[in-house]
């Protein structure tokens, strides 16, 4: 093989790459539903969209090939054709969007993160190439793993334009329990691998997805933990997202100034208010502030913003 | 330096003699172009750190190393660089089920790890081959995969915080236990990075509750099309098992006779497949993969009947590599991973490849994950015989990355697979890689010469490499 034919040969992928060209302050919008993410888009950006479509959905591989400016509702219904489904959360923007915010599912335990899904990432550089980072297989250690860098990193360290998801089959049945009297930690606790207990200081929420049989035994076995009846959906989550250890968000009671839901087990917690800021670490920092230097040293991409 | 070194460890604790120098040297790889500096053994993450700014002070590079039984040189020192032996750090410092983690010193062995978890009902679930003495800190560098890592995936997704000491001298922790971080995910970028980007000190590991029901088939078949095609119609039935691992008649054949456990002899090829979970959807799981391997005329199917059995078919299966030394002196893998419905095709030309060459080869693979590990049997005291094997390696590598595969699943490039590199990512993706690279460790100091194939990593770095690289083409 040749350098030449290393370099993806979608033209889709190629235009993006001159639209966004080497200089000039330049953004990628997708449907604004974290567009504040990391601060305030500085002035005089360019707004530019990241290419759509599905490329490739490969069940018998657990992987989908798919352009960055794909709805992840689209994306999440072509995969739910072929009995698969993907861990990015729904929330009508795109995937490129929901891989630079990096935000996990409701139903991470079921699901896995986000950051564990995302096999290879294309994206284009502040130098307007288009580089290929990670393996379209299920496993790989070959090189430095800059997927894992760009996922999370808020469109700071290169436009993503494409991505190698990996996906899972969707389980034959989903059921939502809720209880009023039963305790979150002692439901996770008697649970085996639940996709998600939520925990609102009063009512305990239990997702049980797999096999019906599976499904069944667990909600049987809930019966020593207190009473949970059926529910249609997890409850209504506050806007902000904090991260606790698993235990404090367990042993929540109250949040100062409104209504919280807890996430056993994985520690998030949403809240009517943000939570209080913790400075980043000085030696870490020197490393964010070196990668962003390296990855865009003039400060091109996504100004204004900071992970 | 060795003064400075022995003032901040201790007299015994840096090692400078010829057959200490000689065993640092080498790791379970075949690289023979070691030189070792000093060997420092801390006890304590301030140790590492004395050690990492006594380095900066002589501008020596340090190599990180856990039990040494890396397959790709990844821990073998480079132009006598200070190595620093993590296995006195070897502690379990807190099992917090309240939490779900475990944070350990990197020197803690992978198996002790995983029987001290698992009388209290949890488990680690990345299990190496190697793990009666791969270190869980080797595990981290290399993003360590086993058999048990289809369903739940490898190390990466099993760790949840690092602790690092930098080039610098500066301790940071990479990732939380705290709800899921967002931000730069330097903790993922950190793990497979094969001990080039600082050195691990602690590890905060997730603890995966035992599963209650368990099911090991072992399943024959008259060909490997057969066995391989089992496999990538068990995923595309939408079934995630555990495990499934295949093996062919040469290693199962080897493996009868070194360990005795119970695979049949005349299968060509053996599929051993585990699904976990709850008694009900266990049972119906595994009787799908009976069916599908029925619709692909499997010659044999065979339930373990109890936990003894299942722990003696395991075993075969982890001692494969020990098995091939009754055969033929050294042999030299590769670990490429190739998309599971190439797993047939891949296979045949695997063989052709090796038979051309005139080379003896086996396959015993981590067949859910399409990750092959294609061992060329050699003896290296036949003049000629190595080179015949790089010159099969090379053609298996680039059969692979044809059917759109990666160099490597979970070994790693270390110093033997670096030439290929250039084979799977344009320069551009590797100068970025680079860039990963320099943004913890501005100048390479730690593991130089490592992952990035010549040109790409560090300039001053070159004059490190004490063997010519043409020759692991
Ligand atoms: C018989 C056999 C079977 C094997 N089976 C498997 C298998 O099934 N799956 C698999 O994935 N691998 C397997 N391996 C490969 C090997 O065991 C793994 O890569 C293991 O994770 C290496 O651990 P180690 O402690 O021996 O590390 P070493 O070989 O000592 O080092 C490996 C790398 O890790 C770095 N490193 C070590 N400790 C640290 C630290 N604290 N901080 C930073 N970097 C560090 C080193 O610099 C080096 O680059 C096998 C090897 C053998 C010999």
């Amino acid at each position: 093989m040749t350098r030449a034919e290393l370099a993806p040969t979608d033209p889709v992928l190629h235009s993006f790459a001159a639209e966004l060209g080497d200089r000039g302050l330049v953004s990628i919008a997708g449907r604004g539903t974290r567009w504040s993410a990391g601060g305030e888009i500085a002035p005089g950006v360019q707004i530019l969209r990241a290419p759509t479509g599905i490329v490739e959905v490969s069940p018998a591989e657990m992987t989908v090939r798919v352009r960055a400016g794909t709805l992840v509702a689209d994306l999440n219904d072509a995969l739910a054709e072929v009995g698969q489904r993907s861990a990015l959360p729904e929330r009508g923007g795109t995937v490129g969007g929901a891989i630079a915010v990096g935000e996990d599912h409701l139903d991470v335990l079921g699901r896995g993160r986000v950051r564990d899904s995302v096999l290879q990432v294309r994206y284009v550089s502040a130098e307007g190439k288009i580089i290929s980072a990670g393996g379209a297989v299920v496993k790989n250690v070959s090189g430095f793993n800059l997927p894992k860098l760009i996922t999370g990193s808020l469109g700071t360290l290169g436009a993503i334009a494409e991505v190698v998801l990996r996906t899972n089959p969707k389980p034959s049945m989903s059921q939502w329990l809720v209880s009023c009297d039963a305790d979150p930690q002692l439901s996770f606790n008697t649970l085996y691998r639940p996709s998600c207990v939520l925990w609102d200081g009063s009512r305990t929420w239990v997702h049980l997805e797999g096999h019906a049989v599976d499904v069944a035994a667990e909600f049987d076995g809930l019966r020593h933990v207190g009473k949970f009846e059926p529910a249609d959906s997890p409850p209504e989550l506050p806007a902000h997202r904090w991260a606790l250890t698993p235990r404090d968000a367990a042993s929540m009671t109250s949040v100062e100034g409104g209504d919280f839901v807890a996430s056993i087990g994985v520690g998030t917690l949403w809240a009517d208010r943000p939570q209080a800021a913790t400075p980043i670490d000085a030696a870490l920092n020197v490393v964010h502030q070196r990668a962003k230097s390296l990855f865009d040293p003039t400060g091109r991409l996504n100004p204004g913003r900071a992970v | 330096m060795l003064r400075d070194l022995r003032r901040a460890l201790s007299r015994e604790r840096v090692r400078y003699g010829a057959a200490d120098r000689t065993l640092f040297a080498h790791d379970a790889s075949v690289f023979e172009g070691g030189l070792s500096g000093p060997i420092c053994f801390p006890e304590s993450t301030a140790e590492v750190q004395d050690i990492m700014r006594i380095a900066m002070q002589h501008e020596r590079s340090v190599v990180p190393r856990g039990a040494g039984t890396g397959l790709t040189g990844g821990a073998i020192p480079l132009g006598a660089p200070i190595v620093v032996a993590m296995t006195k750090m070897d502690t379990i410092l807190e099992v917090d089920i309240a939490n779900g983690v475990a944070w350990v010193e990197p020197g803690v062995v992978n198996l002790d790890l995983t029987r001290s978890l698992s009388e209290l009902g949890f488990n680690f679930a990345p299990d190496p081959s190697s793990q009666q003495v791969c270190t869980i800190g080797g595990n981290v560098a290399n993003n360590a995969g086993g058999p048990h890592c289809l369903a739940y995936g490898v190390t990466d997704a099993h760790v949840l915080a690092i602790e690092v000491v930098l080039s610098s001298g500066d301790v940071v922790t990479l990732g939380s236990v705290r709800g899921e971080s967002l931000g730069l995910d330097l903790r993922g970028a950190f793990v497979g990075s094969e001990g080039t980007l600082g050195i691990a000190t602690k590890i905060a590991v997730r603890l995966s509750k035992n599963p209650p029901a368990v099911r090991t088939l072992l399943l024959s078949f008259s060909s490997m099309r057969d066995a391989a095609q089992t496999v990538s119609d068990v995923v595309a039935a939408g079934i995630v098992p555990a495990a499934m691992e295949v093996m062919d008649r040469e290693i199962t054949n080897a493996v009868e006779n070194y360990v005795g456990a119970g695979y049949p002899r005349d299968a060509a090829a053996v599929l051993l497949a585990e699904v976990e979970g709850l008694e009900g959807g266990v049972e119906i799981d595994s009787q799908r993969i009976v069916e599908v391997a029925q619709s692909n005329n499997a010659k044999s199917i065979h339930r373990a009947e109890s936990e003894a059995e299942r722990a003696l078919l395991w075993k075969g299966r982890k001692t494969a590599f020990g098995a091939i030394a009754q055969i033929k002196p050294d042999y030299y893998l590769h670990d490429s991973v190739v998309p599971r419905s190439k797993l047939a095709d891949v296979l045949e030309s695997i063989y052709e490849i090796g038979a051309r060459h005139d080379l003896m080869v086996m396959n015993v693979f981590h067949a859910g994950d399409g990750n092959l590990h294609p061992i060329l049997l050699y003896d290296g005291r036949i003049a000629g015989e190595l080179e015949r094997v790089h010159a099969a390696g090379a053609e298996i590598v680039r059969a692979c990355l044809a059917v759109g595969g990666v160099l490597s699943g979970e070994h790693g490039i270390g110093v033997e697979k670096q030439p290929y590199m250039e084979e799977q990512f344009s320069s551009d993706d590797l100068d970025h890689q680079e860039r990963l690279r320099r943004s913890f460790d501005p100048m390479c100091r730690v593991n130089p010469g490592k992952v990035l194939p010549e040109g790409h990593s560090c300039a001053d770095i070159q004059a490190l490499r004490s063997i010519p690289t043409g020759v692991w083409g």
